[in-house]
């Protein structure tokens, strides 16, 4: 009694707002699928013993047609686990598809065997993730080298990291506190120890807490710095002389490319675009941009990438 | 000339003498059957035996200090790998397939006999190559057994060296051997039928295998294409499955390859794998089940059709196990419904196993305890099955012990319980023997439960949120202490059902050449693999005619007859009735 009672008090902590309503779709899955279960158990030991060779009972009445029977047991279940679908995906919908306008914005690297985060303002640390309670952060994951993966069991999220592109998930934590943090997809030899933790604090801790960092340029000041040094404003100047893309406003906006596609210029775009500037040409330029894949290290792109994405407000002409 | 798999009177079949073309290069469909048998119950034991290492470790961290983070990944990689190619799909389809595919149509032998042989071959050197990985340097691959690239061929997973061109090679000599089994199961059951013997009347265990190795014939060649350009990442620098990466500090040569392709070409392959395993089981399970309950396959039609569609569905099903890899959303639903679709035609069965037992006249033989245990285990493999497909509830569960739990209930238990099943049922008429029936009840009872004290805490574990592959998760900072015992318990129970398993290894072993003669018919069954005029079959199988054909396979307790089994190669005017019961008219439903 004593085990079941510790088990129960330390059963997963629910510390999101996704967390609680996931927990509640979990259980009602539970109580059906522990019908169905339960069903067919009766019904296999109840046949069982009814039935053993030996045993006088009437073995005459043969149905030929269950056809009903049938329908509605296959159905119903059916039916209910659609529902179950649908609820599902609304609560993804919500949570992870649409965060709103103004969540948290924190770039999260994973390398082997570590997590590395990148705040907004340019602080970092290392298998530490300092968070405001009640608003929405959206972590955008991408990786230096194997897949990784995003996992805070309190949190209910889970996301891998791949290399070369950028994948995200979104939270509100509900509960200050600190959680841990996984890595939940196989990463080689020192997986297990790839662990670190989430601080969850109030709004007044965590402005406090980022005034306490080391002070550095924002992610997009160092980008712009960037931007400069590694050479792209050379071409990408509206004054210059090479025939390049203004990229004021790029993020975001609909790109038309020279192959006819379009597509909307979001980060894995201008990732790919930097890295591997001959898969999305736009249209009405030549692809005479060499690849920086040599030249930028993950951390330079991620402050690039910052920069890029607010250069309309302070460039505007 | 009539092939020599259906000629009636075969003139030329000519039968091998010495030792060395019967037992060893033969072409017998029942001997390669045995080899491969053989072969992979080997193979499985030393998966059997990894996995107590991992379990070991796993329950009792830093007590087994001859277990490191390279060892234990080595392990689980090969352990995986192991069970679920060259134990299940080759005990199934190359075991099981090869011996009762022609026996049961009432065939000679294979229509390729010599590409039967060379399949075996093939399948025997993809497991030394294997098996060699062992002693190469740096060991075999640790890369798990789901090969993700990056990692697998990078510095920071064990094995990267030799050890995972290896098992990319060990593979590809697989797929080649399974793929000249494959049409020659294909071929032999659409061309090598005897008189009689429509596709409508083929036990469910023909279907389930002609089935799975269509799934086979289309799956294995994008594991093969994943295999070979993982190959050339690795040795030729080439980049399909590898961008830009900087490893441990340096950077590689690679770019613009993408890690979630092999994820789509391995899952293509993967989820239909796992059909593969299960259709045959499927099928064995429903003949298993309908002879000792003495009753007819509930809706024998709907079965075979719920075959063919999980069949077809299974390769649209691929991209469920992919929800957190950051594809579309969207992407992920579609994916969600097909498998909530797929679990129709499943649940069907299921149904339609339990409604053959109704009314039964229930032997609880060991063969019936087994397949009735997979019933259970694969009901409850299945429901969890819905919680991960649920893209919602994935998120928390994926790659924790909940997975580990979901697919070794559904994919592992559950298929062997009904090789056990099988193996047990089929063992009469392959060695001429009765095996000990109460050694037999033993291994039932002990596997059944110890399986359940396994897994059920698993779930558990996955749902407090333990995330697999982690070399050590007991004794550390992140699980309760509540979970830490049951950790614990479930290496004890791991262990347990590991030993077990010997009763079962004795047993066979010894029934072999101790066990009583068995009969041609001990299960008083009505397929034709129990009608051969010589138990164990000899070479062509059905002496100097081929057996005609008047019915299905499920002719049990005919209103009337005076047997409860009607054979299907009994010619109906020859059954003999009760007085007064009036003439046998066909029960078929």
């Amino acid at each position: 009694m004593n085990e079941l009672q510790q088990a129960v008090e330390q059963s997963p902590f629910a510390a999101s707002e996704l967390a609680s309503d996931v927990d509640l779709l979990f259980y009602a899955m539970l109580t059906v699928c522990g019908f169905v279960a339960l069903g067919v158990t009766v019904a296999m030991l109840d046949f069982c013993i009814r039935y053993r060779s030996g045993k006088q009972v009437d073995r005459t009445l043969r149905l030929r047609n269950l056809r009903l029977p049938e329908y509605i047991w296959i159905g119903v279940p059916l039916l209910i686990f659609l529902g179950f679908f649908v609820w599902g995906a609304t609560l993804f919908m919500r949570y992870q598809q649409l965060p709103p306008e103004d969540a948290l914005r924190i770039h999260g690297v994973g390398k082997q065997w570590m997590w590395k985060f990148y705040h907004p303002g340019g602080q970092r640390e290392i298998n530490e993730l300092h968070i405001p309670v009640d608003r929405p952060v959206v972590v955008v994951l991408s990786s230096e080298d194997v897949i990784h993966s995003f996992f805070v069991p309190a949190f209910r999220v889970k996301q891998d990291a791949v290399p070369g592109r950028y994948t995200r998930t979104a939270f509100t934590a509900s509960e200050p506190g600190t959680y841990r943090l996984f890595c939940a997809e196989f990463c080689g030899l020192k997986h297990s120890k790839m662990r670190g933790q989430v601080e969850v604090m109030s709004a007044q801790h965590y402005a406090e807490w980022l005034d306490t960092r080391e002070q550095s340029p924002t992610l997009a000041a160092a980008g712009e710095a960037l931007f400069r040094t590694k050479g792209c404003s050379g071409c990408h100047a509206v004054d210059s002389a090479v025939h390049a893309p203004d990229l004021r406003g790029i993020y975001g906006r609909i790109v038309h490319l020279r192959d006819g596609r379009s597509l909307r210029a979001d980060v894995a775009y201008l990732r790919d675009s930097i890295l591997l500037p001959e898969k999305d040409v736009v249209a009405g330029y030549q692809p005479i941009m060499p690849s920086f894949a040599d030249q930028l290290t993950e951390e330079e792109l991620l402050k690039i990438l910052a920069f890029l994405q607010d250069f309309d407000e302070r460039d505007a002409p | 000339m009539t092939h020599i798999a259906i000629a009636d009177q075969p003139a030329e079949m000519h039968h091998p003498h010495s030792f060395v073309t019967k037992y060893i290069w033969s072409q017998d469909h029942k001997v390669i059957a045995i080899q491969y048998g053989a072969t992979a119950i080997s193979v499985g034991l030393i998966a059997l035996v990894l996995s107590g290492l991992m379990r070991l470790q796993l329950g009792f961290p830093d007590t087994f200090s001859f277990i490191d983070p390279s060892d234990y990944y080595q392990y689980v990689t090969m352990h995986g790998m192991i069970m679920v190619i060259y134990l299940l799909t080759a005990l199934f389809l190359g075991g099981f397939g090869n011996y009762l595919i022609p026996l049961q149509i009432g065939a000679r032998d294979m229509v390729f006999p010599f590409l039967n042989m060379l399949s075996y071959w093939f399948y025997l050197l993809s497991v030394l190559i294997l098996l060699a990985s062992f002693f190469v340097g740096g060991g075999p691959t640790g890369a798990g057994w789901t090969l993700y690239p990056p990692q697998a061929i990078l510095r920071g997973t064990p094995g990267a060296d030799m050890g995972i061109v290896l098992m990319l090679v060990s593979l590809a000599v697989f797929i080649i051997a399974f793929t000249m089994g494959g049409l020659n199961y294909v071929t032999t059951i659409l061309q090598a039928r005897t008189r009689g013997m429509t596709l409508m009347r083929m036990p469910l265990s023909v279907w389930g295998i002609f089935v799975a190795t269509v799934l086979g014939l289309f799956a294995f060649p994008a594991l093969f294409v994943s295999a070979v350009m993982m190959a050339f990442d690795k040795l030729l620098g080439t980049s399909f499955f590898m961008p830009a990466v900087v490893s441990i500090g340096e950077t590689l040569d690679y770019s613009g390859g993408s890690p979630v392709l092999f994820q789509h070409l391995f899952w293509f392959f993967g989820h239909p794998e796992v059909y593969i395993v299960a259709l045959p089981a499927f099928g064995l399970v429903s003949d298993v089940l309908s002879t000792h309950a003495r009753k007819n396959i509930f809706g024998y039609r709907m079965m075979v059709w719920a075959i063919v569609a999980i069949g077809g569905l299974s390769f649209i099903v691929w991209a469920h196990h992919m929800y957190v890899s950051g594809m579309n959303p969207y992407f992920g639903f579609f994916f969600a419904f097909t498998t909530l679709i797929i679990a129709v035609p499943t649940a069907l069965k299921v149904y339609n196993w339990v409604l053959t037992l109704w009314q039964g006249n229930i032997r609880l033989t060991v063969p019936m305890l087994f397949a009735m245990g997979f019933i259970f285990t694969f009901v409850h493999g299945g429901l969890t099955g819905i919680f991960l497909g649920n893209v919602t509830v994935d998120l928390p569960l994926s790659d924790t012990y909940f997975v580990v739990a979901h697919f070794h209930m559904v994919m592992g238990v559950s298929p062997v319980m009904v090789l056990f099943a099988a193996i047990y049922h089929w063992f009469p008429k392959i060695t001429g023997r009765m095996f000990n029936v109460t050694l037999g009840k033993i291994h039932f009872w002990a596997t059944f439960l110890g399986t359940y004290a396994i897994y059920l805490p698993m779930h558990y574990l996955g749902f407090l949120g333990v995330p697999r592959r982690y070399y050590a998760i007991g004794n550390t900072d992140f699980i309760p202490d509540s979970a830490t015992a049951l950790n614990a318990n479930i290496t004890i129970a791991a262990i347990f059902v590991g030993v077990v398993q010997l009763i079962f290894i004795v047993n066979i072993l010894w029934s072999l050449f101790k066990g009583k003669p068995a009969g041609g018919n001990p299960w008083d069954a009505t397929s034709l693999e129990w009608q051969t005029p010589e138990t164990p079959p000899g070479h062509g199988n059905w002496g100097p005619r081929l057996p005609t054909v008047y019915r299905w396979a499920y002719e049990y307790s005919v209103p009337g007859a005076k047997q409860d089994f009607v054979p299907q190669n009994v010619p109906p005017e020859d059954v003999e009735m009760e007085p007064g019961a009036g003439p046998y008219r066909e029960h078929t439903v």
